[in-house]
């Protein structure tokens, strides 16, 4: 091989971003179980939500003026969930095949390796969340979709806020080793009360309900209810799941940055895995 | 850049070019909670570029933790460490596609195959011509028949032969080892190297190797650096410490060393 073979190390490269994703991939296309149960939990819930739906739709006035908020909102809340656990399980599987130790001698940057655990994650959403939006139209004949643009800001604000709780999840990792993995399957879980995914922030008790307005998912499940009883777009709300998944990302990211920094300076990134 | 003329004979020891490796104080202490623990204690060396140096030690010596400081995924507590004259504190990014690794202890995902694993590192090191690349040295190494198996399911020698053509995706001009032939039967590891052998003759690349295997290092190494508690205790070509200690082999040598209250040239320096 000719030396010339190697290009230049730029300081951000795309292609290393891709060789990420590629990797990721591979690992995702290699085993139909795991395509498999990235739809198998959100598509069950859907259909355990829509029944419920259906059934609250003949005997709750609040849920019939509403049709599908329930569908929507659990299709939502997998948003969230799948954002932040396919961050967090594509580092995980590097934990688990002690591979942070031969990428971290690569060129690859922290910056680089982070956007390709987005970008997997992603990908991992829309796997696990289309096909259960879809089925629900023979299902229950609602379509999410028909929520139309409110339904993509809904969905980019959601998953912002997985991935600051999946960078989060790794600098904890990072400083407790594997004995954290858990964090990873609970940690959204946590948040689901004061999310108020299938409920108002109305009927938290005054103290709750303002942990619950901290939080972007509240104010994404609110405005979603507004549009589904209303029809009308609540901006108000937009507005402040952006700003606070905004300063909860900088944070993320300066979190999962020292996290990284402390590894380096206790030796993890060679010595973890299972 | 052109391709590196073929250097098989002598190290590079020219003044007018950095070293391809300079360590000075390089220090690690680790906080436990028994206290903190030193396991590189002021540690200074340098490497000639071409050259092929063994770092020898016991266990514990401090052998990993001075290669991962090298590496930079572990940063020094104190000291300096220069890679082909770069400082890789503050510009490590601008070296790192220029050098590999590779370490029986530090897989390479288990669930990928052959191809894909050398498939993503090739895009990490910045390769243009990735397929030809793997499919070359599948050829050299004797691993075209593996190629489409999981890396997990490789037997060891096949696996450390796939972290080989890992760490030589880029054909790096600094090659840093960690124990490269451990746990591997005697015709495998002899063939191990012979490769390596083979590869620094037509580059010319710093081969820096961790290994316990002292006729490996004798065979191997133009010189040969001895950790002992943290610290570098002696350092020579293979012949030169064999004469030193009046030894027949290295690893009486080593075991002169690793028993001795004060190796001799702590002594040696201490009388100075």
């Amino acid at each position: 091989m000719r030396r010339t073979d190697v290009v230049a190390s730029p300081a951000f490269s795309p292609r290393r971003v891709g060789a990420m994703v590629l990797r990721y991939w591979y690992l995702l296309r290699g085993s139909w179980p795991r395509l498999l149960e990235l739809a198998y939990w959100p598509t069950v819930q859907m259909i355990l939500w829509g029944y419920i739906n259906q059934f609250m739709a003949t005997s709750s006035g609040w849920v019939a003026q509403g049709g599908g908020v329930l569908v929507s909102a659990v299709l939502l809340w997998d948003v969230l969930f799948r954002g932040q656990l396919g961050v967090s399980i594509s580092f995980l599987e590097e934990m688990w095949s002690r591979n942070l130790g031969h990428l971290f001698v690569s060129p690859l940057r922290p910056g680089e390796w982070l956007l390709s655990l987005m970008a997997m994650s992603l990908l991992r959403t829309l796997l696990g969340v289309i096909p259960a939006a879809l089925l629900a139209l023979p299902f229950f004949g609602y379509s999410v979709f028909g929520l139309g643009l409110p339904l993509l800001l809904f969905f980019a604000n959601l998953i912002l806020m997985g991935w600051s709780l999946g960078l989060v999840i790794i600098a904890l990792i990072l400083r407790y080793g594997m004995g954290a993995e858990g964090l990873a399957w609970i940690v959204t879980f946590m948040l689901a009360p004061v999310s108020a995914v299938y409920y108002p922030v109305a009927v938290l008790p005054g103290w709750l309900q303002a942990v619950a307005w901290a939080l972007p998912s509240a104010h994404v499940f609110e405005g979603l209810r507004a549009v589904v009883y209303d029809g009308a777009m609540r901006w108000d709300h937009l507005a402040w799941a952006v700003g606070l998944n905004a300063l909860y990302m900088a944070v993320a990211v300066g979190v999962f940055l020292y996290g990284f920094h402390r590894a380096r300076v206790r030796g993890a990134l060679l010595q973890t895995g299972e | 850049m052109t391709q590196r003329p073929p250097d098989p004979s002598a190290a590079d020891a020219s003044p007018l070019r950095p070293p391809a490796i300079a360590v000075e104080a390089l220090t690690k202490r680790f906080d436990t909670p028994g206290g903190a623990v030193t396991a590189v204690d002021a540690v200074s060396f340098r490497v000639a570029r071409g050259s092929v140096t063994g770092l020898l030690g016991g266990n514990g010596a401090g052998k990993t933790t001075t290669i991962s400081m090298l590496l930079g995924v572990l940063l020094p507590t104190a000291g300096r460490v220069e890679i082909l004259g770069v400082d890789m504190a503050r510009h490590r990014h601008a070296v790192l596609a220029r050098m590999n690794f590779s370490s029986p202890y530090v897989e390479l995902p288990h669930r990928l195959t052959v191809q894909e694993n050398l498939t993503v590192y090739g895009h990490l090191y910045g390769l243009t011509c990735v397929k030809k690349r793997v499919r070359d040295l599948a050829d050299q190494l004797d691993l075209a028949r593996f190629l489409n198996r999981p890396s997990g399911g490789l037997s060891a020698g096949q696996k450390t032969r796939v972290a080989l053509a890992k760490a030589l995706l880029n054909e790096p001009e600094v090659l840093l080892l960690d124990e490269p032939t451990a746990s591997l039967d005697p015709d495998t590891a002899d063939w191990i190297r012979r490769y390596l052998e083979a590869y620094r003759a037509r580059t010319g690349a710093t081969i820096l190797l961790a290994s316990h295997n002292m006729p490996e290092v004798e065979r191997l190494c133009d010189d040969v650096l001895v950790m002992r508690r943290g610290r570098v205790v002696d350092q020579g070509a293979p012949s030169d410490l064999l004469a030193r200690y009046g030894r027949a082999t290295l690893e009486e040598v080593f075991l002169d060393i690793a028993r001795a209250e004060t190796p001799m040239t702590e002594r040696a320096n201490a009388a100075d």
